[in-house]
């Protein structure tokens, strides 16, 4: 197993007021990987990693990134991470190229070492030709690119990305994609926060699904969505007793592992998919159910998501 | 340890350029709104007003320059705190408001008081280039002769002091106020500084009124200027001096940590 480089212990944020945002975080992130917290709104994901960026101050706990406590030396810190917050902070004073250069300076680069850095930052993010544009020119897309790109300039341990898709058309978050890929290709470590499960699914080696600031599962998105012991996920809507629905159906359809209401809609797990939307209609019918609607999917992070909490992961 | 500590110096170094270069990048907006002010005032004051032989000094002779005489370094002194706003308060309400710009250079390894330190220091600087700037308005605009007599010691203290007590009472405002409160620091703040604060007459003329005598000590500006005065002028009475250091001192550290607080308090949570 490669070297942990960031390892929380019970860390936990309590805001003035009472809101434990997150609780009790244990925590171990792995030299090289893409490490993701996927969470809805509020789960406590920003305010951890708000707390692994020195910007929040944990109200119990320990956090050492990078071989650095972040409380005891959060200056220390700050030199082995990269940040890219969720919204646009670039220096509105300054060009793009401008905004790169005195980043690298601000990290004790000499001005021909950051001069340089820059030059190559802009070829490889495709904003070279933006060099003396004005950051309020970009675009979402552009923003976040030049954003990656600084936030790396300096070659930190350590990637952090807030949220980093959020607003961006489907296109621009493609390339990002791309972009983390390749990072992670040349031995970038990066956490990033997102609710979305395909960024999720797609972009991580591992998953912490979180909801109110603790997690509820930690693993590879295969074994998270193996978890929910099913490979076949049924969506039943029909009008009456749903809850009672729902147990007809965990009886009665051959292979249902489980079934939950969730959101107006029963959800029926079962292993074996054949022939099974027949099944689903038949043991429905029987028990008296007029079915309006009937879906089938293979489990995601998604299930995974609901089966944990019994709640949809969208708000 | 002393390698943060050489990293830390050298973001710091590195965000003071950045400042630099900003300052230089919008010379022409800095120097506008850096002239206007004094500008106007000399010119009502020492120009308009002994020309129409109105108001004050208005017999157009002894007293009109007496009067502009005392008014230049009064005028330097607002022009401090006016930077200290424009410069560091402005600046940064607008940053915690809405922009949050200063959030890369807050993860810039530096402690985060040190980036606060950075930007008053910086706001100093604009401080000293705007009282320098009187110094020419003075020689062209007034009508009247001014009579400055510089005190270099005194002038190579007050000066950075009163443009450290400008910035740090910039970064308290800015750290504390909503931008939509930015209107009422100029009608409850600067104004009244500004016209309570000896910039038009010498602190001890203030005699007839005692009430307002001993209210205005409350004003950091007040002690600026009289600073100022003991610093350029010759024969107009000012506060002893270890009273304007004192103050001065005592403010600027004041405001300073009240600042850094600030600063603190909106970039940690």
């Amino acid at each position: 197993m490669s070297a942990e480089v960031i390892t929380t212990t019970g860390l936990t944020k309590v805001f003035p007021g009472g809101l434990r945002a997150v609780d009790g975080l244990d925590l171990a992130v792995r030299q090289g990987e893409i490490f993701g917290l996927l969470g809805p709104n509020g789960a406590g994901k920003t305010t951890t990693v708000g707390m692994l960026t020195t910007r929040v101050l944990p109200t119990e706990g320990s956090a050492v990134v990078g071989g650095v406590d972040v409380v005891a030396q959060p200056a220390r810190a700050k030199q082995a991470i990269g940040v890219v917050p969720q919204t646009n902070t670039l220096d509105r004073s300054l060009t793009v190229w401008e905004n790169l250069y005195f980043h690298g300076r601000y990290f004790g680069m000499s001005a021909k070492e950051s001069r340089a850095a820059t030059d190559v930052a802009l070829q490889r993010f495709r904003l070279a030709d933006r060099a003396t544009s004005d950051t309020i020119t970009l675009s979402g897309g552009m923003a976040q690119r030049l954003m990656v790109a600084r936030a790396i300039l300096h070659r930190p341990r350590i990637l952090f990305l807030d949220e980093p898709t959020a607003g961006l058309d489907p296109q621009s978050r493609l390339a990002l994609w791309e972009i983390l890929g390749e990072l992670h290709a040349d031995g970038q470590t990066i956490l990033l926060t997102t609710h979305y499960m395909e960024e999720a699914d797609q972009l991580c080696d591992r998953v912490a699904i979180m909801d109110h600031g603790r997690i509820l599962a930690l693993d590879t998105p295969a074994s998270l969505k193996r978890s929910v012991g099913a490979d076949t996920v049924v969506h039943v809507t029909a009008e009456g007793d749903l809850d009672g629905l729902a147990s007809l159906l965990a009886a009665s359809v051959e292979g249902a592992t489980k079934a939950d209401v969730v959101e107006g809609v029963v959800q029926v797990y079962l292993r074996g998919a054949n022939g099974v939307l027949p099944r689903v209609v038949m043991a429905a019918e029987g028990g008296g159910f007029r079915v309006t609607d009937l879906s089938i999917t293979q489990p995601t992070l998604e299930t995974v998501f609901i089966s944990l909490t019994g709640k949809d992961l969208r708000e | 340890m002393t390698a943060i500590r050489s990293a830390s110096f050298t973001a710091f170094r590195a965000q003071l350029l950045r400042d630099a270069f900003v300052l230089r990048k919008t010379l022409r907006a800095f120097m506008l709104r850096t002239v206007m002010q004094p500008a106007l005032t000399v010119f009502v004051f020492a120009y308009v007003f002994p020309r129409i032989g109105q108001g004050i000094g208005g017999d157009g002779g002894r007293g009109a320059s007496d009067f502009s005489t005392l008014l230049v370094p009064g005028v330097m002194a607002t022009a401090c705190i006016f930077q200290g706003i424009q410069a560091v308060a402005l600046p940064m309400v607008q940053e915690f408001g809405f922009t949050r710009e200063i959030d890369d250079r807050v993860l810039a390894p530096l402690p985060v008081w040190a980036v606060a330190v950075e930007k008053m220091l910086a706001g100093a600087l604009q401080g000293v280039l705007a009282a320098l700037v009187v110094f020419p308005l003075a020689a062209v605009i007034p009508a009247t002769d001014v009579h400055l007599s510089l005190h270099w010691p005194l002038m190579l203290t007050i000066i950075p002091l009163g443009t450290l007590l400008g910035a740090g009472l910039g970064m308290a405002i800015g750290t504390t106020v909503e931008s939509r409160q930015v209107p009422l620091v100029f009608s409850v703040i600067v104004i009244p500084m500004t016209f309570l604060g000896a910039v038009y007459y010498p602190w001890e003329r203030l005699e007839p009124i005692a009430w307002l005598k001993w209210a205005v000590l409350v004003n950091p500006l007040m002690y600026m200027s009289e600073g100022f005065r003991a610093s350029l002028t010759k024969g107009i009475p000012h506060m002893g001096l270890p009273y304007i250091y004192a103050a001065m001192i005592g403010y600027t550290v004041l405001l300073g940590w009240l600042g850094i607080r600030g600063f603190r308090r909106r970039v940690i949570q």
